[in-house]
């Protein structure tokens, strides 16, 4: 950490935000705290759920924050403030202005005129790489360029701070390392306006590479529980065993027992939000996990590069093991217990068994629902009632995507069936 | 003329399940129309009639009527344009206004448009007394009822669903809402609007042939134009006069596609939401012409730059905040007072017409007219039945078969456009001349130019259906009645219930002029609604025409939620 100037560009203290349901509020973010130096790169990481992308609007004031208070160069944010640009994951290009005309739009809104904007949005182009497609329009582009539209489009505007939203998660993995590399090497060159860069990411090793400090946050509802300083200078090397060991380091603190964090309870509660993982990467994970070299251990990093999973799509299906009693997670490290082994030398019918004993055990949405059709005289129930039930206590895609998720893994394990036409649960075809 | 596929289809038809404001809106929208026309009517009669120029069937008058035609055709577009930006943008912008203008879009798209014309002449020939512009004005309102709504609908969607990322990126440049709507809301729309403003262009020559010369009560309008002077053919059974008049619009129809929408087109193909570029663009000669000029380039210049720049003011717009900072028991308070302004207005105003309605109509009148409503129905299902039976295998063969389809397509899409109200004196003279029962022989005409629709999306239809399936088809070797029931049916069912939507609502409207027409002073009239309505109308008789415009659209509305929209809901869900 280089602290150049003493005003922070960034001062964040107790910044909550939240949703009005029917029993209190759905809690995002809890009572951030974050300060942002001059000359830095910091990294917002954490897994979906953890609010990092609210986090990032509140502080390019997009979105007002409940409660706290955001200060960006001293004074308070009220609205979208000057010297903010931003990076978005989808790009966010206008699809009918040319890449030169996209560059210009910034300068545009702030009245620039109109050949000063034309000098600067070409030198922005310039600095970027994109000479040569000035005319040409975003669908025109591959992904790799298209980022570097936004890239030139945030920094044509000689922002003071760079709020980054996922911006490389969306490109493939050797386009998404040329464009972190070209980004750092500008950076480092101090051919940028910018004073600090705030990257949100759910890749660790991302996070390594570019960061010179990371925050993590924690999912429902998102708070920093750590503060992981990066040592490294530019270039970084991530073969170099240091990196690595910060990268498992990271892992571990992420994947920590629950009991660390007191307020997170170890099983799942009725109102728990479900994430969707699919009953194939379940079987798949563990299957893997049963068979050598792993033998029913394995470190998470390493099956995670193994899988090419990045931690969004791997820590929720290691969870969702976790909740079901098929696995445990300590330090990074990912066991299967003795339900778990079982599964793996099931066939297709006792699997299905397994999972559904387990499913009623550890979901309590699952048995929830399996005891209200077998009240009902009908045996059937529309999915308004659950939804209903779950919407005082989750946002209202959040009740639909915990819904799907447990109407999937039901399905698969014969608990109940379920009509998308007429959004109904039944116990028809199932056996009793 | 070549097809381009429709983004967004039938806006409308997305609205699935028809709302309790829809029980406000129905009241509340025909009884505005008919206070305001009724009440000019009142206050400013006695109105002189109108003087009626003398139309000349020389044919060589046809290229100045022509031109006036298309002129009204262009200023209704005008204000439908303006009006769509401004219904679109406020029905989108606040929940509250959302409530009523929605349902209210809703019912002024299921009112027959030549209704609006029974009611509106008198209120415009009123507002400027004596003067022709009152008849012109409401010529090209008539024509704007037939254009504007389902533009509004498209607009208002497109509205809704701007991308969040977009939305963001304006925001942090601060955008004030002036120049958002400019930069941002009108061109994500353009694509959906465009291609709008093509089937409303397309469906207003019929309406544009039949409100040019119009006959309500005493008043009677008869503008220069292509609809007139066929008028004029017709009462002086000028048989070759209507051949000209039919060569005419084919050359305005295809002239206006060459010269105004295949540049626009192809110039809107860059709004396209998609962020992969389309094997094949949407080309237009004209606009490759224009871009590759330099003098005209210039010349439009200055234009262009003008209206950058009133796009550019940092115009705030008032702001409907998107958190309201009010707690939320008030906002709620807020809503329901809302809700019983509304119900009150809607209450008193229907009262007032029902009321106005009942001095001139008999309970029995009401009975009769439902039952002409139901021989209208039986017209339109039966039609539309039949119209599914020959087109549907015929656009599933063309189809299939892209060279033909190539060929075809934009001849079905003419033949769309084209008014088929300027055919029926050719049918009339042989139901004249064989002495044909005219309940039957009439029917026909209802569907004469809207089957269109239905042949062409299904041609749509069966040239994007997946290979893939046709191979996996063959593979399985399913044929004959299974591969009609199981495969190409199922596949081209979305595209064919958009087709037979657009057509059923045509029908309807066409029902109007089709189910009374003339030769000279030979009157062929079928029963039904539609006839009713036309009687009522030359008749003057206001309650009456309320009646039967009502009626026909409670009709519409039914037909389309109790079959259209399940069967739309149906296709949207399961075989897409």
């Amino acid at each position: 950490m280089e602290n150049v100037n003493t005003a922070p560009i960034l001062d964040i203290l107790d910044v909550c935000c939240g949703f009005d349901r029917g029993q209190g509020e759905l809690k995002v973010l809890d009572g951030v705290n974050l300060t942002l130096n001059d000359g830095e790169i910091v990294g917002l990481l954490g897994r979906s759920g953890s609010g990092k992308s609210t986090l990032l609007r509140i502080i390019s004031g997009l979105i007002s924050a409940t409660d706290g208070t955001v200060n960006y160069c001293g004074h308070p944010v009220d609205g979208p403030a000057e010297g903010v640009a931003m990076v978005f994951q989808t790009f966010a290009l206008f699809p009918w202005l040319s890449v030169l005309e996209n560059v210009e739009a910034g300068l545009e809104a702030l009245g620039v005129g109109a050949k000063e904007r034309r000098e600067r949005a070409l030198a922005a182009i310039d600095l970027i790489g994109l000479d040569g497609f000035e005319s040409a329009y975003p669908r025109e582009l591959s992904g790799g360029m298209r980022q570097r539209v936004g890239f030139a489009r945030a920094l044509v505007v000689n922002p003071t701070l760079m709020l980054m939203d996922e911006p490389f998660s969306a490109l493939d993995v050797l386009t998404a390392e040329t464009l972190r590399t070209d980004l750092l090497d500008l950076w480092n060159d101090g051919g940028l306006p910018i004073k600090s860069i705030l990257i949100v990411t759910h890749n660790i090793e991302e996070a390594v590479f570019m960061c010179d400090r990371i925050l993590l946050l924690s999912s429902n509802p998102g708070r920093v529980i750590s503060e992981i300083p990066v040592p490294f200078t530019h270039p970084r090397n991530r073969l170099d065993p240091a990196f690595r060991q910060l990268v498992d380091e990271i892992y571990a603190k992420m994947t920590a027992r629950p009991s660390a964090d007191a307020e997170r309870k170890t099983g799942l509660e009725l109102k728990s939000w479900l994430p969707q993982v699919s009953t194939n990467l379940i079987a798949g994970l563990i299957e893997t996990l049963a068979a050598a070299p792993y033998n029913g251990r394995a470190d998470m990093p390493e099956i995670a590069r193994q899988l090419h999973m990045e931690v969004d799509d791997l820590f929720p299906v290691a969870e969702f093991l976790q909740h079901l009693g098929f696995a445990d997670m300590s330090e990074g490290d990912i066991t299967l217990n003795y339900y778990g082994r079982q599964y793996a030398d099931f066939g297709t019918q006792e699997r299905k068994q397994l999972f559904a004993d387990c499913l009623l055990r550890g979901v309590p949405l699952a048995s929830r629902i399996k005891a209200v059709l077998n009240e009902r005289p009908g045996q059937r129930a529309p999915r308004e009632r659950f939804k209903q039930e779950l919407e005082d206590f989750l946002s209202d895609d959040a009740a639909e995507e915990t819904l799907d998720s447990v109407i999937n893994w039901g399905r698969y394990a014969e608990l109940f069936s379920y009509d998308d036409q007429a959004e109904m649960f039944s116990l028809e075809d199932v056996e009793a | 003329m070549r097809m381009i596929l429709p983004p967004v289809i039938n806006a409308s038809a997305r609205r699935l399940l028809p709302n309790r404001w829809d029980f406000v809106a129905f009241p509340l929208i025909l009884c505005v129309i008919v206070l305001g026309s009724t009440g000019f009517r009142q206050t400013l009669a006695p109105l002189s009639s109108l003087q009626t120029e003398v139309i000349s069937l020389d044919p060589g008058n046809l290229p100045e009527y022509a031109l006036r035609t298309i002129l009204r055709m262009l200023a209704a577009m005008v204000a439908s344009l303006i009006f769509t930006l401004a219904y679109g943008t406020l029905a989108a912008k606040s929940r509250r206004a959302a409530k009523v203008l929605v349902p209210v879009l809703d019912i002024l798209q299921s009112v027959p448009v030549l209704g609006y014309i029974s009611f509106t002449v008198a209120f415009f020939i009123a507002l400027f007394p004596g003067r022709v512009l009152g008849a012109e004005c409401a010529a090209i309102f008539a024509i704007f009822t037939s254009q504007a709504w389902n533009m509004t609908f498209s607009f208002y969607q497109s509205m809704r669903t701007v991308p969040t990322d977009l939305h963001e990126v304006s925001s942090s440049f601060h955008l004030t809402g002036w120049q958002r709507f400019w930069k941002l809301e009108v061109p994500f729309s353009m694509p959906g609007l465009i291609w709008n403003m093509m089937m409303s262009m397309s469906g207003g020559w019929f309406f544009v042939v039949a409100s040019e010369a119009i006959t309500v009560g005493n008043n009677t309008v008869i503008l220069p134009g292509v609809g007139s002077f066929l008028s004029q053919a017709i009462s002086e059974r000028n048989l070759g006069a209507v051949g000209w008049v039919i060569l005419t619009m084919t050359l305005v129809i295809l002239a206006y596609d060459q010269f105004l929408f295949r540049p626009l087109v192809a110039w809107a193909d860059k709004f396209r939401m998609e962020t992969t570029s389309s094997q094949s663009a949407p080309e237009s000669w004209l606009l490759d012409l224009i871009r590759r000029t330099r003098l005209i380039q210039r010349s439009f210049h200055p234009l262009g730059a003008t209206l950058r720049t009133i796009a550019r003011m940092p115009v705030r717009l008032p702001r409907i905040p998107v958190r309201v900072p009010v707690s939320a028991v008030s906002s709620r308070v807020g809503d329901l007072l809302w809700s019983a302004l509304v119900i009150i207005g809607t209450l008193l105003l229907a009262w007032r017409v029902v009321s106005f309605v009942a001095s001139g109509v008999s309970v029995h009148e009401v009975l009769v007219v439902f039952g002409l409503g139901f021989l209208t129905l039986l017209r339109v299902a039966v039609l539309i039945a039949l119209a599914s039976l020959i087109w549907v295998p015929l656009g599933v063969y063309i189809g299939l078969r892209p060279h033909l389809a190539e060929k075809i397509q934009p001849l079905a899409q003419f033949l769309a456009a084209f008014p088929a109200n300027l055919l029926f004196p050719i049918f009339v003279v042989g139901i004249v001349h064989f002495n044909a029962n005219p309940d039957i022989w009439l029917s026909p005409l209802i569907v004469l130019g809207t089957q269109w629709y239905i042949l062409f999306n299904v041609i749509a239809g069966a040239s994007a259906f997946p290979n893939d399936f046709r191979e996996a088809a063959a593979n399985f070797h399913i044929r004959g009645w299974q591969w009609w029931r199981k495969i190409i049916l199922p596949g081209i069912f979305p595209y064919y219930v958009t087709g037979a939507i657009t057509a059923s609502g045509g029908a309807w409207n066409a029902s109007i002029v089709a189910e009374m027409v003339s030769w000279g002073h030979t009157k062929l009239i079928a029963h039904g609604l539609g006839s009713y309505i036309a009687q009522t109308t030359t008749a003057g008789d206001y309650p009456k025409i309320i009646l039967g415009i009502t009626v026909m659209s409670l009709f519409v509305i039914m037909f389309n939620r109790l079959l259209w929209r399940p069967m739309y809901a149906y296709a949207e869900s399961r075989l897409r």
